[in-house]
């Protein structure tokens, strides 16, 4: 890589990081989006703050009846985590989906939701569990729903001077199944569609369904119209592909090299009805 | 370290040994040529179009100069009297275009060296390009072969406006003849897509020119040092014997490093010009752009027949998409497509029209089976729709086609002699693998419950170990020189430049048993042609069978110098050389390779008619090409709700003659079916109207993965070849060649329901949903 010229910090304290962070500099987590776009010199970031030697903001712990999971937390970690795989499934089943395994192990949590490529699977996962997301600046701190985090293409809720610190997810008793399913684009290993599904039931009743789609726009989003339909329902063969049929309505769909919009449309449809299945199947 | 066995009787040829290679690749401790380093070296970069088509109106280079850390910029005006790109292959009525090393007035293609920047470091030399100026006047681009050749379509090249490089025409037998008479005519248009080599090393350069000797060192990751020497000494005028190029670990080059690059004549005149060693690294994305591309075919085929399948005749109206300009085999490649049109089939009349065609993007060359996937994958998907179209069992048109094992040599209706075959014995030892009959039931079983499930074959063959002299640009023999040292370890000097193919191995196999020494008191070197009497190089699967037979026959010369010594030492004219040892059949005494080697360099005494010391040298020219030959059986399964293709099985069954090392074969096959699955399903390269290189990062570009990877049930059939005395035909190339059609022919079959007779690749999951759904491809 020959990148431009660059100041480069690895404070040991998020304290220290955003003071940094509020005279200008750029946070770089596991670099994994970052550095091929500094390596084509598409980026060219003055001053680099590496929050990698941060311990503070490193950790999976429970805490409240939810897991907060610290912005350097790696891909890896999350996926191998028996705390996340026991309280958390859906999302160690998307982290495993992840790239791949070099990735995952330097790619990280808060990089990739601040990073919020419109093709990320966390985004997905994230949405579906109404995760929340805190946002850290030197004077402040604030926390977020992921509704609200994900804006646009590459823009979130951050303020400048912002990183985020920590995502909470929550911890789903008994009576809920979850299923992240992706369309790998085969080169990039980014999601064509990715739908992760987190379903709770009473007796015979889908009480909850939430949908978080990516990869199919500009943003991760829940498909809230497939939600609504499936909910109060049983979840029958026949409804569940009634209800993936929704996940894309009305969705202005991404098209390029890889997959047409009817194409990425006609395969959230497909894989909702898969992860659908896959996680009413799952509730214990 | 070093045991020292020196003599031992167990034979080494056809044992499953580790490549020698490997552990100084596995622990890191290679020499690449970014591994070198030099003092007071510089580092250049090089500023490249963004546009395919465009005239340079100004360059300036001032703010780059005067950038703390540049020792200097250079223009194309200023290399004007440093040449141009080298073509090696000529046809008659070709248009090489002069493809200066920087543009002078235009460029015409993105990538398009336009000036270099040379500075203390590589961050520097890169910052300096960014500060370089150009205006440009951009014009239409054409990126498409076809749409290159049609009227009004942008002059490539402003002094030929029809984009026509060349045409060539190859006729055999009465092909007019054979379509009047034949039963049945199958058409069809088959493309090859452009494809990008990628090995896991860049190219690079590393160019130290020493005034006071007159010498110049060119490091280099290619293929084929000799003729980088030849070539750029040549275009630069300098004297060849002292020009030093040196291979260094070359980590991969599937036939894009065969080639002499502007690069390398570039980096020695810096070198010159600054008085400095000076270091170039391809970046990935220059990879991408700048260096060869591969296939790039547009084909229109027909093919005649007779009712109960005999193949009579075919035609092929060829265009060859060359790129912009050309680099040392460009026009060439099409030509062996041409040849091997006929495939293994006994096809008597054939007609053959190459249009090669300019377009605004790299040129194409040299791509694993060069020319040869093109035409397997022509021929075996023809074969397929007319077995179709005859109603016939892909496997049953096969086997009544193949030339027959008593008509070798058989010559083709494209001029070739084809060496030695039994082409019924893989296709067979595939279906038996496969279970073939069962199969056809499973997938009728498959089709009632909806299942698009497919069966597809290849009989593949190729033509090999380039080659002999005439039929090759710049010689098609080899050398090899053997030194048995005075302490009896051995020192193999090979013309031919390994890069991942393992020679290192094979040929110390060889000498192992030829010479009764152990493996381990064998040393291959290769790559430096200062070590190195002249040689050819790596391509083409010639290494062993042309490099090893050169190999092959200086160790014959030496055995017999090493008898002669035994004669003298033993005092007897009764004596045999075998497991290292002469021996007197009538004394039964002995002595070994390391006596006698200590008895020819010490020369107290010498042998009638021989001089001291054990070196033996052969320069070897084959007779004739190889051609091995292969079926493989692919079945697949297409998923009906979103397109996606499941290779279930995957079967190769390869006949590259002799097999010296079971091991190194099976990573040849498994590396060449990978890269050609990877053209049956996802590699493109993808150009935009304007030229723009879409898919030009592994982001888009879709490299075949391990676990993208099915199983492969790898067998052989083994028929020696007469060409040269291993009896090795070759095999670097074989999996390439075999599976693109087998792939596609699987997924053709498994569509077939759906009346589909023919796919073009990459056989993307959309392409094959929206034929299912029912929606225009």
């Amino acid at each position: 890589m020959i990148p431009q010229q660059f100041e480069y910090s690895a404070p040991k304290t998020l304290d220290e990081a955003l003071g940094l962070l509020a005279e200008g500099a750029k946070p770089l987590a596991g670099g994994m989006s970052l550095i091929p776009m500094m390596k084509l010199r598409l980026a060219a970031p003055e001053h680099l703050v590496d929050l990698g030697r941060i311990k503070e903001l490193s950790y999976i712990r429970e805490q409240g009846g939810e897991l907060h999971i610290g912005a350097t937390t790696t891909h890896h970690e999350v996926e191998s985590s028996a705390l996340v795989r026991g309280k958390c499934p859906l999302l160690a089943e998307t982290a495993s989906h992840i790239g791949d395994v070099q990735v995952r192990n330097m790619g990280t949590i808060g990089g990739s939701v601040a990073h919020a490529d419109p093709a990320a699977d966390y985004p997905a996962a994230l949405q579906a569990l109404e995760a929340k997301i805190v946002l850290k600046g030197a004077k402040s701190e604030r926390t977020v729903s992921a509704g609200d985090f994900f804006v646009d293409t590459f823009t979130t809720a951050l303020e400048p001077g912002e990183i985020v610190r920590e995502v909470i997810v929550p911890i789903d008793g008994d009576g809920t199944g979850t299923n992240y399913q992706k369309v790998i684009q085969p080169a990039s290993g980014f999601a064509i569609v990715g739908i992760a599904v987190r379903v709770r039931k009473s007796g015979d009743k889908v009480t909850m369904a939430r949908i978080g789609v990516t990869g199919l726009s500009n943003r991760a989003f829940r498909a809230t119209e497939a939600e609504k339909a499936l909910e109060g329902r049983s979840g029958s063969p026949a409804e569940i592909q009634a209800v993936a049929a929704l996940v894309g309505q009305g969705i202005d769909a991404n098209s390029d090299l890889h997959a047409s919009a009817d194409y990425r449309l006609h395969l959230a449809s497909v894989y909702a009805a898969r992860a659908l299945a896959t996680a009413l199947g799952r509730i214990a | 370290m070093a045991t020292t066995t020196i003599t031992k009787t167990e034979k080494l040829v056809g044992k499953r040994i580790r490549r020698r290679e490997d552990p100084r690749l596995i622990t890191g401790t290679a020499t690449y040529v970014d591994d070198i380093k030099m003092p007071g070296m510089l580092y250049a970069s090089i500023l490249r179009s963004p546009h395919a088509a465009a005239k340079i109106r100004s360059i300036d280079i001032s703010k780059a100069k005067a950038l703390k850390g540049v020792h200097a910029v250079f223009i194309g005006e200023d290399t004007k009297d440093a040449g141009a790109v080298p073509c090696g292959a000529s046809l008659p009525g070709l248009r090489v275009p002069h493809h200066n090393i920087l543009a002078i007035d235009r460029v015409y293609l993105v990538g398009h060296p336009v000036a270099v920047v040379v500075a203390t470091d590589r961050y520097i030399a890169r910052d300096g390009v960014e500060l370089i100026e150009v205006e440009y006047e951009v014009e239409n681009a054409v990126a498409d072969p076809e749409k290159a050749l049609a009227p009004g379509a942008h002059a490539v090249h402003p002094q030929w406006p029809d984009n026509v490089a060349f045409t060539f025409h190859q006729e055999g037998g009465d092909v007019a003849k054979a379509f009047a008479e034949a039963d049945v005519i199958v058409k069809q248009r088959i493309t090859s897509q452009r494809l990008i080599p990628n090995s896991m090393e860049t190219r690079g350069v590393v160019a130290d020119w020493r005034a006071a000797d007159r010498t110049m060192n060119l490091y280099t990751s290619t293929q084929a040092p000799h003729l980088v020497r030849s070539l750029v000494a040549q275009i630069l005028g300098l004297e060849e014997n002292r020009f030093r190029v040196v291979a260094p670990e070359v980590g991969g080059g599937f036939g894009a490093k065969i080639q002499t690059y502007a690069e390398e004549i570039l980096l020695a005149w810096i070198s010159i010009k600054l008085q400095k060693p000076v270091k170039w690294i391809e970046s990935r994305r220059e990879n991408f752009t700048c260096t060869i591309h591969g296939r790039g075919h547009v084909d229109f085929y027909e093919i005649a027949a007779k009712r109960d399948g005999t193949i009579l005749g075919i035609k092929l109206k060829l265009i060859q998409d060359l790129g912009a300009y050309f680099t040392i085999l460009t026009p060439g490649i099409p030509t062996l497509s041409v040849l091997m049109m006929p495939g293994l089939y006994r096809t008597p009349n054939i007609s053959a029209d190459i249009v090669g065609a300019f377009t605004n993007c790299p040129p194409t060359d040299a791509y694993r089976g060069a020319g040869r996937p093109e035409a397997t994958h022509g021929i075996e998907r023809m074969v397929d729709m007319l077995a179709a179209e005859l109603k016939m069992d892909p496997a049953e048109i096969r086997l009544k086609n193949f030339v027959r094992n008593e008509e070798f040599p058989f010559p083709t209706a494209t001029g070739l002699v084809y060496d030695t075959g039994d082409y019924s014995a893989p296709l067979k030892k595939a279906m038996e693998m496969a279970g073939y009959d069962k199969l056809r039931k499973e997938q009728v079983e498959a089709r009632k419950q909806g299942k698009y499930m497919g069966i597809g074959l290849c009989a593949y063959g190729e033509i090999c170990a380039f080659g002999p002299s005439p039929a090759t640009p710049a010689g098609g023999w080899e050398s090899c020189t053997v030194k048995i040292e005075p302490s009896g370890q051995v020192t193999v000097l090979t013309g031919i430049s390994p890069h991942g193919q393992g020679e290192e191995t094979t040929f110390a196999q060889i000498v192992g048993d030829e010479l009764g020494v152990g493996i381990d008191d064998v040393l291959v070197l290769h790559g430096d042609t200062q070590l190195v009497p002249y040689g050819i190089g790596t391509f083409g699967s010639r290494s062993t069978a042309v490099g090893g037979t050169a190999l092959y026959y200086a160790l014959q010369d030496l055995k017999a110098t090493i008898k002669k010594f035994g004669e003298m030492l033993l005092e007897s004219d009764d004596v045999t050389f075998a497991g290292g040892q002469c021996t007197c059949n009538k004394s039964g005494k002995s002595i070994g390779v390391k006596g006698i080697a200590a008895a020819a360099y010490r020369a107290m005494k010498l042998p009638a008619n021989t001089g001291p010391g054990l070196v033996a040298t052969h320069f070897w020219e084959p007779p004739n090409f190889t051609f091995p030959f292969g079926a493989h059986l692919v079945v697949t399964e297409v998923n009906g709700e979103t397109g996606d293709v499941v290779i279930k099985r995957y079967i190769a069954v390869d006949d590259c003659g002799n097999i010296l090392n079971p091991l190194i074969v099976d990573g040849q096959v498994h590396g060449g079916v990978a890269q050609g699955i990877g053209q049956a399903l996802w590699e493109q390269a993808v150009y935009d109207d304007n030229g723009q290189l879409v898919t030009g990062e592994f982001m888009d570009y879709t490299m075949p993965r391990a676990h993208m990877m099915p199983w492969i049930e790898s067998a052989h059939t083994i028929t020696p070849t007469p060409v040269n005395p291993l009896g090795v035909k070759g095999v670097g190339e074989a999996g390439t060649i075999g599976a693109s059609p087998a792939v596609v022919n699987s997924v053709v079959d498994a569509l077939s329901t759906l009346g589909v007779r023919h796919l073009d690749m990459p056989l993307t999951p959309e392409k094959l949903w929206k034929l299912i759904a029912g929606r225009n491809a």
